[in-house]
């Protein structure tokens, strides 16, 4: 083991770690934002409303990630209408690529997990807001949504935790996230172990304080779960 | 003191799921102040006939006037009725306060929070005053010590005596109970019963969908018996149970009607 | 189209690779899985420790990380061993590294998915075993693990579909599997966008097909079992 290396490097490390940070973070709020109307469309009783929505799902979850990311990395170029227009200045930067990817995919997991909490809500839950008048979307905003994200909640951690794992792609094109920086440093000085342990343990440390926090949140949320505390 | 406003007025009503026909023309008038208590063996429709009222459930055809008010249904164009006007319907509901047999609170929020929810956002009162009228309520269902408490954390008992508190928190014009003590322990029963037999004193209009025959012996105003989706008995409780006009209804009482 | 067509023989046949690379990675996972499971229900401390750390590893770093050091890594460890032992040169190919890396993650996905099958059969069934004479042993294999197949069925269909999306990854350590091929083609006809359409579609295949397959094996394995 070379520690040396490591401590030498460790700047480029912590510049990986925010670039992951960031990534990640902002990957998930754009991703969230869209997989709240994705879920809502997709559980639409009608079958022409709730197809299109179906299908994003469907083929988020269905390929890799890598794939996806490809597919907008060095898939864009290919069409002229993209290339020779002010889109291209998006799509040639690859953090821009990774971050679209990462968000549209994220998209489609998060819809997946809403689409079957909302579909979970308990009936009788439902009718007693119509009982008491309630209008259909404000059902959805008082009733359905809100007990929706506390159940989805847990299910929501582990999706963050697999968001935080396939953002490493983004080291694959170019960008020097954990990864990124794992690699150049193992290119540098070819020491696979140290490189890439060290970048593991900042990952561990990462979906330590994830898992944390949700704890935390569940904690906080999901009272109206637990036992009685008297 | 008997008012005699129309508060409830149900024309030949029908209701078909697919090709079960489960109502098959209900016709009855409820008063103000009237507690009528809706009797009649599993299957005999009366759960529906409740839901109808407040249109949890579609009419096949028929007509319901909530204190005159029709309620206007129009035809799809696949032949199905729907409400003409939705906005009618909430308002119509916001009137008619519902308690369900399995209580059907919001599990996410507190017994507290339960109560102010349908005032503050359905009927637009202040904070303060849905509080304060949420607290008064709870007093009186008996309910105000657990006010914090998440449902899941009540008996079947307290959770009803909470919903009731919910529905009353409308200040409705009728309350509709859908056997409101079919779901709970025996010896939870009597703490429900209590609280709508005082509700029933304070003369408020009650639509009870019930097995419980004390109650509608000595509580209600009125009892209407249903039959495979049909009225078989409508009258005050001395006279329906003391004279039975049908077999039926007399092999209900004995427990011999399947 | 015609793109397609030249280069689909090439895709197909990283696609052969693809679903070798699946299926291997699956048999070593089930077998990482049932000693991690059996290891986490034991009432060794040691194992159940042992166990627990090999899931927190999994869950905690990316696959793409453990995959690039077992490859990387791998080759400098084994060239030392073998220097010492006095071995030939190994190569460590990417498809090795590959297959191992996701055997050995998804091992961690199917040992907590064979835990709770394992849980999830009644105590009633495993004592009627020791109650007709069986030792601890047979009552695993004759009783336990047959009716646990049924509980464990539904995430282990999940993990296998994790887990073919997840051999993509190998390309990135130079595996000729049908993404890298993809690659290739894109960029010898600057046509990318299509070609990994093209792969996104092959994958979507394999998906349903596994889909299908599952949906089979769960109906077979639910024989018995009263449906409400």
């Amino acid at each position: 083991m070379d520690i040396q290396v490591i401590i030498d490097n460790l700047p480029l490390y912590f510049k990986g770690l925010w670039t992951t940070i960031i990534l990640v973070a902002s990957s998930l709020g754009i991703g969230l934002c869209l997989a709240i109307p994705i879920a809502l469309l997709a559980t639409a009783k009608k079958k022409w409303i709730s197809f299109l929505p179906k299908a994003y799902i469907y083929f988020f979850r269905g390929t890799p990630l890598l794939v996806q990311m490809y597919m907008i990395y060095h898939g864009m170029g290919q069409f002229e209408i993209i290339h020779d227009s002010f889109l291209w200045t998006i799509f040639k930067e690859a953090y821009a690529c990774a971050l679209i990817a990462f968000a549209l995919n994220t998209a489609g997991y998060t819809g997946e997990i809403l689409r079957g909490t909302i579909e979970q809500t308990l009936f009788g839950e439902i009718e007693a807001a119509k009982a008491c008048g309630m209008s259909v979307p404000m059902i959805y905003r008082r009733i359905i949504l809100p007990s929706t994200f506390r159940r989805a909640l847990p299910a929501y951690g582990n999706e963050v935790i697999f968001m935080l794992h396939g953002s490493a792609l983004a080291g694959v094109i170019t960008i020097v996230d954990l990864f990124g920086a794992a690699k150049i440093v193992n290119s540098r000085s070819f020491v696979p172990f140290e490189s890439f342990i060290t970048a593991g343990l900042f990952y561990l440390c990462l979906t330590f304080l994830i898992v944390w926090g949700f704890k935390r949140a569940e904690h906080h949320f999901h009272a109206y779960l637990r036992p009685r505390e008297n | 003191m008997t008012a005699s406003v129309e508060a409830l007025k149900v024309e030949s009503l029908h209701k078909s799921f697919g090709q079960i026909a489960v109502l098959k023309g209900i016709s009855f008038e409820a008063n103000e102040q009237d507690v009528i208590s809706i009797l009649g063996s599993s299957g005999s429709g009366k759960s529906t006939l409740l839901r109808c009222i407040n249109l949890l459930e579609t009419p096949t055809s028929g007509k319901v006037y909530v204190h005159g008010e029709l309620i206007n249904m129009r035809e799809t164009t696949s032949g199905e009725r729907r409400p003409m006007d939705q906005k009618q319907v909430e308002r119509i509901r916001s009137k008619l306060a519902m308690v369900f047999q399995q209580f059907n609170l919001w599990a996410h929020m507190t017994v507290m929070q339960n109560v102010i929810e349908a005032p503050i956002h359905v009927l637009k009162l202040p904070k303060q005053e849905a509080r304060e009228r949420a607290e008064r309520l709870l007093n009186r269902v008996g309910m105000y010590e657990h006010r914090n408490y998440y449902p899941a954390h009540l008996s079947g008992g307290q959770m009803q005596r909470t919903a009731i508190a919910r529905a009353l928190a409308m200040e409705p014009e009728m309350l509709l109970f859908d056997e409101p003590t079919s779901a709970l322990d025996p010896e939870l029963v009597g703490e429900v019963l209590k609280v709508m037999r005082s509700l029933a004193e304070e003369g408020r209009t009650m639509l009870v969908v019930t097995h419980e025959m004390g109650f509608a012996r000595e509580v209600s105003s009125r009892v209407i018996f249903l039959d495979e989706g049909l009225v078989m008995e409508d009258g005050s409780p001395d006279k329906v149970f003391d004279n039975p006009r049908s077999d039926r209804f007399r092999q209900f009482l004995t427990g011999t009607l399947k | 189209m015609s793109d397609i067509i030249a280069y689909l023989p090439l895709i197909l046949k990283g696609m052969l690779l693809t679903v070798e690379v699946a299926l291997l990675s699956l048999l070593i996972s089930v077998l990482l899985g049932m000693l991690g499971a059996v290891a986490k229900l034991s009432k060794s401390r040691i194992a159940r420790t042992l166990a627990g750390i090999y899931t927190t590893i999994i869950r905690g770093i990316p696959d793409l990380v453990l995959m690039t050091l077992i490859f990387f890594g791998g080759q400098i460890l084994v060239n030392n061993v073998g220097e010492k032992m006095g071995w030939e040169y190994i190569d460590v190919s990417p498809f090795m590294a590959g297959v191992l890396t996701i055997g050995f993650i998804f091992g961690a996905y199917m040992a907590e998915s064979f835990r709770g099958g394992i849980l999830a059969v009644s105590h009633g069934e495993i004592e009627a075993g020791y109650a007709f004479g069986m030792n601890p042993t047979k009552v695993f294999f004759r009783i336990t693990l047959p009716a646990m197949v049924r509980h464990a069925l539904p995430s282990f269909g999940n993990n296998w579909l994790v887990l073919t999306k997840t051999t993509a990854l190998i390309s990135v350590i130079g595996l000729q599997d049908m993404v890298y091929n993809a690659s290739n083609a894109g960029g010898s006809t600057r046509k990318p966008f299509t070609f990994y359409c093209v792969v996104a579609f092959l994958f979507l295949i394999i998906t349903g097909v596994s889909d299908i397959g599952l949906r089979r094996l769960n109906k077979r394995y639910s024989v018995g079992v009263r449906r409400e």
